[in-house]
């Protein structure tokens, strides 16, 4: 009954509409609208997956509206397997972070819920677009409620760090649309599946990528274009930074796997080994780098961007693989890997975040050195915590097992050291993420303040309840997530293997 | 003979309304200035009517030559005068609060808005400067509107000064044209560079005096030094007045002259427009940085918008036109947005011109707040307000001419203005207020201003319609 809604748009729109409406209606209510808004948004998103047809390499729910036609863009929309699983992840996230925003915000509540309300919106359209500049739309869009949200309810240094993430992402961007007018002159249209099929040459695929991949790096973030994150992380309010790390940085694992590798095959190929090297100093390197942290949140940022470094591991190395042989198997592996990474880090970190979000309510300190036997007084929260943080450190059986090993085994299928040093990562995610729990959950009660502490109430329970089933059910289970992915993977790596030459 | 003179309808009617409002306001007592300033709004209104209804079909060169009506002309018009419209909403109570509020301003907007319809309609370059000087002649006196000011009285002198020179560079180019080509008149200087050839050393030497008088009275670096103090010295309501419409019939001048006139030149100007343009947009966006005063700071971020015109005018295509215009329509519209809640700030004793005054704005005002907000983004050119299609379409057209390099200048430079804009966001939203008053701003100012806010929005959302109206404005 639904397959005839027009349900990205709908996706797209009842969130938006619903933030305006929040921001119209004042503060009494603002909460109870905002979930409802949130919630029929998921409720929107559950049809695009149960009426999803795996059998097809096609576009499905696609949408298409002359925008500006003297410019040839269109209102073009559609998704495949590759975005399905994020547009999911998004509405679903949203949800929880309007909930866990309930207690926590006390100032300009509707301000605060309709930001988040439409950044969902935009954070959907940007994995729905099929048109180059309706996607740039979305993608630079997002930018504006997350600059605020960061800025308004974060914490002490929260202007330097709002500016800073809004410049480098725009910096970041702004010469993707040089790219992608450039592909507009050479092929008369910004349709991202006609973009595909465009042949360049190696010196204009060569910049193409360049321009592309700042876009991206910056956003996902690759080494060494980073450093925003951490400070953007720290000083965002606990919801920002779970929109931050579940949903936003997956936009430039997306990026590459929508618009970088289909339009500049032969220049990734000509550059898979710098991406694949930047890769495992993010892995290796940012691991040792999250070691060293003294802040939860700095901590988990960092454990972010290694865990991105897996994205871009699993994506680059099908590079590798298609140079061997066309069919090859592990290239598959690597990008479903990626995909699952990115879905499977979207709720763990999301978790984390969550997790010290619950803290720091309460403690309003983000310094492990100021906790320390919370599991005293907080048993079921420290339960979940520790859930989490081994589901972040890759433990089988949950979903964050899933993704580093199907990159890792991707990886070996192409060169037997690059997979040894990924697999570093199972050593030192586990280091720096047990370490933590170590520090903050176990151990005698550090001083009174934690002595004091209550557990967690019931919305905090289904929050992290929720997820804790989430992460769950995708590492025992992942097959109805990979399935989905089959059709789009297979056509993505027919492309990459094809030199447009 | 009617048909002569019917598509110079505008023009008679609001050379008779300014008239009107002149000396009307002579017998209205000063309790009573609200007549003068009805009665200046319905000549323009009069004007709008008179736009549309003398509007021939089509193309059609009247006066010997002298006057044209064409497609153009019938949007730019429309568009400088919805902007003097609004120009004149907003600086009502700006002027009242200040004891400014006298005929005097009114009788001078409309004559300065005489003096942009004959630019934006004049054919020849007689006419042209008529329409140039009569504009000008008005602004001088406007800046030195509040006579008490020596600031501004000290603003209304460099403009003097500098204008009267930049109009002598322009007259002067324009008769070394006359003296080569024999004719004041667009399409015969056109004509006369197509059967002689470009290979002309004098047609070259007039060009470079012409480009430096309009690139005076757009305010495009080196040429720009008036700009930021005129802006900061005069009354608000005469900076936003001088910031918005001009800007658009100075563009028809680039458009009448370089574009249809010199048209066979364009290989030269190209190349002095491209260094123009670069150093505007680094200079504009680099040196709005450093500004704490708000009117200042829009001051150089109008000169980082002329680089990005000139971009759209270079190209020299089709494109490039209706990209410029496009851009220009947008420029002037978020500027006249950002003045107004300058002026919706201020009040008797307070020129709200400061950053610092629109210190947490969100707590006073949300509605005002976000208002702001949707310009400071659009001038970012941030998606999805209005000043990314502007933009776009500008890269668009540097693009399609291969100057791709232009292009990459142009967006990187918009990344360093975006950190101004960013920073009244951040103030209006980040920081807490230091005052808790109301508004003193009546309910028309109000209404404008979010007219004005929203009108960012939603030709963001839609840009279709004006954008295929400037394609079709330029398709000759």
């Amino acid at each position: 009954m639904f397959a005839d809604w027009p349900l990205l748009s709908l996706s797209i729109w009842l969130p938006i509409l619903g933030g305006v409406i929040v921001l119209m209606s004042g503060e009494q209510g603002a909460r109870r609208l905002a979930l409802l808004f949130a919630i029929a948004t998921f409720m929107v998103t559950i049809p695009l997956y149960t009426g999803f047809d795996t059998t097809t390499q096609a576009m499905q729910f696609r949408e298409f509206l002359p925008w500006l036609p003297s410019f040839n863009i269109n209102y073009h929309l559609g998704i495949d397997g590759i975005s399905l699983p994020l547009i999911v992840l998004t509405s679903f996230i949203t949800v929880l972070v309007v909930i866990a925003g309930w207690g926590s915000i006390e100032q300009r509540v509707s301000q605060y819920m309709a930001s988040f309300l439409i950044l969902e919106g935009v954070m959907i359209g940007v994995f729905a677009s099929l048109d180059a500049v309706l996607f740039y739309v979305f993608f630079e869009a997002q930018l504006i409620p997350m600059f605020l949200i960061i800025g308004a309810w974060g914490g002490p240094n929260r202007v330097y760090a709002t500016l800073k993430f809004f410049l480098y992402t725009f910096l970041g961007s702004v010469l993707m649309l040089v790219a992608l007018v450039y592909l507009y002159y050479q092929s008369g249209t910004f349709d991202l599946q006609e973009l595909h099929q465009l042949r360049l040459s190696m010196t204009e695929q060569m910049w193409i990528f360049v321009a592309l991949f700042l876009a991206f790096a910056v956003k996902i973030p690759m080494w060494p274009v980073h450093t925003w994150l951490p400070d953007a992380h720290v000083e965002a309010p606990t919801g920002g930074s779970v929109i931050l790390a579940a949903i936003m940085l997956k936009m430039g694992g997306y990026g590459f796997l929508r618009l970088s590798l289909p339009i500049a095959p032969d220049a990734g190929h000509e550059l898979a080994g710098l991406m694949i090297a930047l890769s495992l100093v993010a892995v290796v390197y940012i691991g040792f780098v999250a070691l060293a942290q003294k802040d939860l949140k700095k901590l988990i940022a960092y454990s972010s961007i290694s865990h991105m470094g897996f994205v871009t591991l699993g994506t680059f190395i099908v590079f590798l693989l298609v140079a061997e042989s066309p069919e090859a198997a592990g290239a598959r592996l690597g990008v479903e890997g990626a995909i699952v990474q990115m879905v499977s880090h979207g709720l763990i970190s999301a978790a984390l975040f969550l997790c010290v979000g619950v803290l720091y309510d309460r403690m309003h300190t983000r310094m492990i050195a100021d906790y320390g036997g919370v599991v005293n007084a907080m048993p079921v929260f420290a339960s979940f915590l520790v859930l989490f943080a081994l589901s972040n450190a890759g433990l089988p059986g949950t979903s964050g097992f899933v993704g580093e090993f199907m990159v890792i085994l991707a990886t070996f299928h192409a060169d037997f050291w690059l997979a040894a040093l990924a697999a570093l990562t199972l050593i030192l995610g586990a280091a720096y993420t047990l370490w933590m729990v170590k520090r903050v959950v176990f151990g005698p009660v550090a001083n009174e303040n934690v002595g004091a502490l209550r557990d967690i109430g019931p919305r905090e329970f289904v929050v992290l309840g929720l997820l804790a089933v989430a992460v769950l059910a995708l590492g025992l289970w992942p097959a109805p997530l990979v399935e989905v992915m089959h059709p789009a993977v297979d056509k993505l790596i027919a492309q990459v293997a094809q030199s447009k030459l | 003979m009617t048909s002569q003179f019917l598509p110079l309808l505008p023009e008679i009617t609001l050379a008779i309304g300014a008239c009107v409002v002149l000396v009307v306001d002579l017998f209205v007592p000063p309790e009573r200035r609200d007549t003068t300033y009805v009665l200046a709004l319905a000549a323009l209104i009069a004007t709008l009517v008179a736009v549309v209804v003398g509007q021939p079909d089509g193309v059609r060169i009247l006066f010997g030559g002298s006057y044209i009506a064409d497609p153009m002309s019938l949007l730019l018009k429309l568009a400088v005068i919805v902007l003097t419209f609004f120009v004149f909403i907003y600086s009502r109570p700006y002027l009242a609060a200040r004891g400014l509020y006298n005929g005097e301003f009114f009788a001078l907007g409309l004559f300065g808005l005489l003096g942009m319809l004959i630019m934006i309609s004049g054919y020849s370059m007689l006419t042209v400067y008529l329409g140039l000087e009569l504009l000008s002649l008005c602004q001088y006196a406007l800046v030195a509107f509040n006579r008490d000011s020596p600031r501004a009285s000290e603003a209304a002198m460099k403009y003097f000064v500098l204008g009267a020179f930049a109009s002598g560079m322009l007259l002067y180019g324009m008769s070394l044209i006359y003296g080569l080509t024999g004719s004041l008149e667009v399409i015969e200087i056109h004509n006369y560079l197509i059967r002689h050839g470009i290979d002309q050393m004098g047609a070259l030497l007039g060009l470079i005096f012409i480009i430096v008088g309009l690139s005076f009275k757009l305010g495009a670096v080196p040429f720009h030094a008036w700009v930021p103090d005129v802006y900061e010295g005069a009354p608000t309501a005469v900076a936003l007045y001088i910031a918005a419409a001009p800007k658009v019939a100075a563009f028809a001048l680039f458009m009448r002259m370089l574009a249809e006139g010199l048209g066979v030149l364009h290989g030269d100007w190209q190349v002095m427009l491209a260094v123009l343009a670069v150093l505007s947009l680094v200079l504009g966006n680099v040196v709005a940085i450093a500004q704490t005063n708000l009117k200042r700071m829009l001051a150089y971020s109008t000169i980082s918008h002329v680089g990005f015109i000139l971009l759209g005018i270079l190209a020299g295509t089709a494109q490039g036109y209706s990209a410029a215009m496009f851009y220009v329509l947008f420029y002037a519209l978020v500027t006249a947005g950002a003045f107004g809640m300058i002026i919706l700030l201020s009040r008797r004793g307070l020129e709200a011109e400061q950053l610092e005054d629109f210190r947490g704005l969100n707590a006073r005002s949300p509605w005002f707040a976000l208002m702001m907000l949707f310009i400071m983004f659009s001038m970012a050119g941030v998606p999805p307000f209005a000043g990314f299609y502007a933009k776009l379409s500008v890269l668009r057209a540097v693009v399609q001419v291969d100057e791709i390099w232009l292009a990459v200048v142009a967006v990187v430079f918009s990344v360093v203005g975006a950190f101004y804009y960013l920073r009244v966001v951040k103030l209006m939203y980040f920081d807490e207020p230091e005052e808790t008053g109301a508004f003193e701003q009546g309910a028309g100012l109000r209404a404008a201003l979010s007219v004005n806010g929203l009108s960012m929005l939603a030709l963001g959302l839609y840009p279709a319609a004006l954008m295929s109206w400037c394609i079709a404005a330029v398709s000759w």
